[in-house]
C-alpha cells in the first residue's frame, strides 16, 4: 500500500497548466482564507484529483499548504488586532479531538457503506450545516447591511453579543473560567471545547472547519466577526500542522503540490488580510454566507448521484451523472470566485477611499502649517 | 505637518524574493530525490513539515513586502472605537 502511494506520488508529471492552475486557485483560496479564516480546500482537493493525484495525496498536500498559509495569515491578522491567540489555541486543541472522532466516523461509514455511502454522508453533512448555519449567517449579514443603509446602526451595535453569548458570560463554573481578550469576558472552557470539537469534526468531514468555527465564535461566544475570522486561522494552523504530520507519517504528502499552492496562496492570504482592515464585521459574514449557500447547491446536486450508487433510488443515466458532477464542481469554483470578487471590490473601494482621505489629511496639515 | 514620504522596502523584498526563488528552484530541480525522501513516512514526516515552515517564512515575507512595494497596505487606524 505504502509503495503504491509512493509510486503514485512520484508518477505525477506536473504539466505547465497544472502549475499555473494550482498557483492561481491557491491565490484565490488564500485571498478568501485571509479574509474569512478558511476556504479553498473544496476547490483545490477535487482539482488535484482531476489532475490524477490520488485522493488521499490531494487531501494531504492541501493540508500541507493550509497550515503555513494559516500561520502567515494569523501573523498578519494579529498585527491588526484580529486574533485571540488563547481562544485559537484552546479551540484548536479541542478541534484536534473532533478531527480524530470525525475521521473515525468516516472510516466506519466507508467500511459499512463503501465510497458512495461515505460521499453521501459528506454531502448530507454539507447540506445540513450549510443549509442551517450558512443561511443564518447570510440573513444576519443582510440584516446588518440593511441596518447600516438605513443609517440606524453603528459598528458596535452590529457586533452586539447574542443572547446565547450573554447567557454564557453569566454562567460561572469554578476552576474552568478563562478570560478571553476578544470579548473581555470570562467563559468556561467547558463551553469552548464542544465548539472546537465541532469545528474539528466538520473539518474531518467536509474539509472546511471554519464554516462551524467562525459562526460559533460569533454567535455563541460573542466574538466580533473580524476577530473570529482571524482566530480561525490559529485553529486552522493547529489542525493543519497536526494533520500534515499525520499524513506525512504515512508518506502521503506531495511537497511539490503543497508548495505550488502555497506560492499563490501566500500572495492571496496577505491581500485578504489587508482587505479585512477596510471592511466592517458584516462583510465577513456576507462572504462566508455566500460561499456556504453556493456550496450548499453544489453538494445538493450530488446527493441523487450517491443515492443511485447506493441503490437507494433507481440508477441514473451516466451522462446525467457526469453532468451533475461537472456542474457541482463548477458551482464550487463559482463560490470561491464570487467570494473573491466581493473581497476585491471592497479592497479596491477601501484603498481608493483611504488614498483620498490621506490626500485630504495632507492638504489639511499643510494648510495648518502655512497659517 | 506634511505626510511623511514612506520609503518602500524594495531591497528587503528582493532579498526575500531571491531566497524564495532559490528554494523553489531547488525543490523542482531535485523533485524526484526530494519526493523520494519526503514520502518515506515515519520520522521522515518531519521533512515536509519543516519545509512548509521554511517556505512560509521566506515566501511569507516576500508576499508581505511585495504588497508593500506595490503600495497596497492596510487601512491606517484613525478612529477610536
Amino acid at each position: 500500500m505504502q509503495e503504491t502511494i509512493q509510486h503514485a506520488v512520484q508518477m505525477i508529471d506536473l504539466q505547465f497548466w497544472h502549475i499555473m492552475y494550482l498557483i492561481f486557485v491557491g491565490f484565490v483560496g488564500g485571498l478568501v482564507s485571509g479574509f474569512i479564516g478558511s476556504g479553498g480546500a473544496f476547490v483545490l482537493t477535487p482539482s488535484m484529483m482531476s489532475m490524477g493525484v490520488p485522493g488521499i495525496v490531494a487531501v494531504a498536500s492541501n493540508m500541507c499548504h493550509k497550515f503555513p498559509k494559516a500561520l502567515v495569515g494569523a501573523l498578519k491578522r494579529a498585527k491588526f488586532g484580529h486574533v485571540d491567540v488563547k481562544l485559537g489555541i484552546i479551540m484548536g486543541l479541542s478541534a484536534e479531538a473532533g478531527v480524530l472522532f470525525g475521521a473515525h466516523i468516516q472510516e466506519h461509514i466507508k467500511r459499512t457503506l463503501g465510497d458512495a455511502g461515505s460521499n453521501l454522508y459528506v454531502s448530507i453533512a454539507f447540506v445540513i450545516v450549510l443549509g442551517t448555519v450558512g443561511l443564518y449567517v447570510l440573513r444576519d449579514a443582510f440584516k446588518a447591511m440593511a441596518f447600516e443603509k438605513e443609517g440606524k446602526g453603528t459598528l458596535s451595535e452590529e457586533e452586539k453579543p447574542t443572547k446565547i453569548a450573554e447567557l454564557l458570560y453569566k454562567i460561572h463554573i469554578p476552576g474552568t473560567m478563562i478570560h478571553f481578550k476578544s470579548i473581555n469576558k470570562k467563559v468556561s472552557f467547558l463551553f469552548t471545547i464542544p465548539l472546537g470539537f465541532a469545528t474539528g469534526f466538520l473539518a474531518a468531514t467536509i474539509a472546511v472547519g471554519g464554516f462551524i468555527g467562525v459562526p460559533s465564535m460569533i454567535y455563541i461566544l460573542g466574538v466580533p466577526s473580524l476577530i473570529a475570522s482571524g482566530t480561525e486561522l490559529v485553529i486552522a494552523f493547529i489542525m493543519g500542522a497536526v494533520g500534515t504530520f499525520k499524513y506525512a507519517w504515512s508518506g502521503f504528502v506531495d511537497i511539490r503540490l503543497a508548495m505550488l499552492i502555497l506560492l499563490g496562496s501566500l500572495f492571496g492570504v496577505q491581500l485578504g488580510a489587508i482587505g479585512t482592515t477596510y471592511v466592517k464585521g458584516y462583510m465577513i459574514k456576507l462572504v462566508m454566507g455566500v460561499i456556504m449557500v453556493i456550496i450548499l447547491v453544489s453538494r445538493g446536486l450530488m446527493v441523487p448521484v450517491y443515492l443511485s450508487q447506493l441503490g437507494w433510488i433507481s440508477p441514473l443515466n451516466p451522462t446525467y451523472v457526469s453532468l451533475l458532477k461537472n456542474t457541482s464542481f463548477a458551482v464550487n469554483a463559482l463560490a470561491l470566485f464570487v467570494a473573491a470578487f466581493i473581497i476585491f471590490k471592497n479592497l479596491i473601494k477601501g484603498i481608493y477611499e483611504e488614498k483620498r482621505y490621506r490626500v485630504l489629511e495632507t492638504a489639511h496639515s499643510t494648510l495648518k502649517t502655512t497659517k | 505637518m506634511a505626510e511623511k514620504v514612506i520609503k518602500k522596502p524594495v531591497g528587503k523584498f528582493l532579498v526575500f524574493a531571491g531566497i524564495t526563488c532559490i528554494l523553489y528552484y531547488l525543490l523542482f530541480a531535485y523533485e524526484s530525490l526530494i519526493n523520494d525522501y519526503f514520502t518515506r513516512g515515519k520520522f521522515y514526516a518531519f521533512l515536509p513539515v519543516l519545509t512548509a515552515f521554511i517556505f512560509s517564512y521566506t515566501h511569507g515575507n516576500t508576499t508581505d513586502l511585495f504588497w508593500k512595494v506595490v503600495g497596497i497596505e492596510a487601512k491606517k487606524r484613525r478612529e477610536v472605537k
